[in-house]
């Protein structure tokens, strides 16, 4: 499957995420975290956070609308009905509060094919109000050929 | 955490997402793929129903790391590899061992497991004990 190697280092526009409460709760429900950090405003700000704490994968809810741009962009070309997330990484800084507003970059890090097959990772830089680097993802798409 | 000894198991974290959790999923993470939320859509291109998010189910696995280290500070970094798909209602069990503690970083191997097959593995997660 031949691919496109020409939007390797475009870097796109930062995407800004608000982090709420109740998303932080509902997200904790979903994913089955019950520690009360998560969920209980007391608990957090007696462990010495400022409000209720995010489990470190929310990092899909505020990541995410920061990627779509780059899936979709046409140079980076991605054949989505053949498309599967392979692989993925997180590195993780201070934990996100609510409150906390973040902004997040993704740059396209490398576009190779291998086996018939084109391999699509990007990165995502995450940071938040006070400038400092709350998660870095690299994300691994696996398109098979049509 | 004495259990986070080299060589000691991860404490087993077991779970079965229920028929409706990749819609509520969907509904939390903002991913509404119709693979995970359309039973329809998720059969015609060949599906066996709606499947499991990779994210979901790679939170359950960073969810056995907190868990057993102590919170969602100790988690520094987590590393997966996606294989096969995750289906709701059959039991997930996320395995793992601890590799290495050296100055109070503990580096832990992990998969997690459906019907006995791999859904994620190579996942190798470092926890912070200080």
């Amino acid at each position: 499957m031949p691919v496109s190697t020409r939007a390797v280092g475009r870097t796109f526009p930062a995407a800004t995420y608000a982090v709420g409460r109740e998303k932080i709760r509902e997200y904790a429900l979903a994913v089955g975290e019950t520690d009360p950090l998560h969920h209980d405003l007391e608990a957090a700000r007696r462990a010495g956070y400022a409000d209720l704490v995010a489990p470190p994968m929310f990092v899909a809810v505020y990541a995410a609308p920061a990627l779509g741009p780059a899936l979709f962009d046409p140079e980076v070309g991605i054949d989505f009905a053949h498309m599967v997330h392979a692989g993925q990484e997180f590195r993780w800084g201070p934990l996100v509060v609510a409150g906390d507003e973040i902004a997040t970059t993704v740059t396209v890090h490398e576009i190779t094919e291998r086996d018939g097959r084109g391999f699509y990772t990007f990165v995502s830089t995450s940071t938040n109000q006070r400038d400092e680097i709350v998660c870095v993802g690299t994300w691994t798409n696996v398109v098979r050929e049509a | 955490m004495s259990a986070l000894q080299p060589g000691e198991p991860l404490p087993e974290l077991v779970v079965t997402p229920d028929k409706l959790l990749p819609v509520r999923y969907a509904g939390a993470s903002g991913d509404f793929n119709p693979i995970h939320v359309d039973e329809e859509f998720a059969r015609a291109v060949g599906l066996p129903g709606r499947i499991l998010h990779g994210l979901w189910t790679m939170a359950q696995v960073a969810r056995a790391h907190t868990e057993a280290a102590g919170g969602p500070a100790t988690l520094r970094s987590l590393a997966v590899q996606f294989r096969g798909m995750g289906l709701p209602e059959q039991e997930i069990t996320v395995t793992g061992t601890v590799r290495t503690v050296e100055d109070g970083i503990a580096t832990v191997d992990a998969v997690a497991t459906q019907a006995d097959r791999p859904i994620v593995r190579d996942a190798v997660a470092e926890l912070d004990l200080r």
